[in-house]
């Protein structure tokens, strides 16, 4: 991905020296023909073309939000009820990432999301310790961040 | 446009304030560490970050001056925040910290008890 991007900014700078327009206009214009060249190419890298990765990554970053906000909303609720009758527990969730970035970015998202908190990480780093605030299903908890978070970062990480 | 902009302002920054109002009542009320730590790391995150991007905007539209250190906090904001609920129940999970009686299923306990006898902690 590193490569692509750097033989695409690369691109730009050499249609800048050839048309002899140092702008921004003019980056722009060789980024975008860099792109169309990288695309034509596509078959001589080994990986992925880059944007694909990229708009994962954009696509991880709105499901984020979305699910930042409805963890303050649930929390809001939890707090807020008259009556405490919440359903804690530490339940265990396997996970199949396996570089180290992939998992602390998994546990960023997990604490960060509707009723669950990342508290242990295995010594093998395969089995995330997570208390949720409500558990009135569990099966449900691990298949939700199974669908939405995870699927995500392999998206992204995958070449 | 400047009721629009002021409009904007002033309904992040009264989100934000709700979510930390939020937080607060949470610590109070919630009956244990583990809960409370919900409280602590998901609100006060979201709360921040909305007074900051109020003020970000507040900045940027009204007074016509961008700020991107103040993006930069955001940013940095949700990096550490996370971390910092997930340090803070670990380590008092490990320094015996007893959950809330009303806790259904712990699955955590014997693992650590592992981790203790492995590394000689008693």
């Amino acid at each position: 991905m590193a490569f692509q991007m750097i033989l695409n900014f690369v691109l730009a700078f050499v249609w800048m020296f050839l048309s002899s327009n140092y702008t921004a206009t003019g980056f722009i214009i060789g980024f975008l023909m860099g792109i169309i060249l990288l695309i034509i190419m596509r078959r001589f890298f080994k990986s992925r073309l880059y944007i694909y990765r990229l708009w994962a990554l954009l696509k991880l970053t709105l499901l984020f939000f979305k699910e930042l906000i409805l963890a303050n909303v649930q929390v809001l609720k939890v707090v807020l009820k008259p009556k405490l009758d919440m359903q804690p527990a530490f339940f265990a969730y396997p996970t199949v990432l396996t570089e180290d970035w992939e998992i602390t970015l998994l546990s960023s998202l997990i604490t960060l999301t509707p009723g669950t908190v990342v508290v242990h990480v295995s010594d093998d780093a395969k089995t995330l310790y997570v208390h949720a605030i409500d558990i009135s299903d569990v099966d449900e908890a691990v298949a939700s961040i199974r669908d939405s978070f995870e699927k995500a970062i392999l998206e992204v990480s995958k070449s | 446009m400047t009721i629009l902009a002021n409009s904007l302002v002033i309904f992040f920054i009264s989100i934000g304030v709700i979510f930390i109002v939020v937080t607060a009542i949470g610590l109070v009320r919630l009956p244990d560490l583990y809960t409370r730590a919900h409280a602590a790391s998901k609100s006060a995150t979201l709360g921040v970050m909305c007074v900051l991007i109020g003020v970000f905007f507040h900045f940027w539209l009204i007074e016509d001056h961008f700020n991107p250190r103040i993006l930069l906090g955001i940013l940095f904001l949700f990096i550490t925040g996370p971390v910092g609920g997930h340090i803070m129940t670990r380590s008092s999970y490990i320094a015996g910290v007893k959950p809330w009686k009303g806790t259904v299923r712990d699955e955590l306990g014997p693992e650590i008890d592992r981790m203790k006898k492995e590394q000689g902690v008693k």
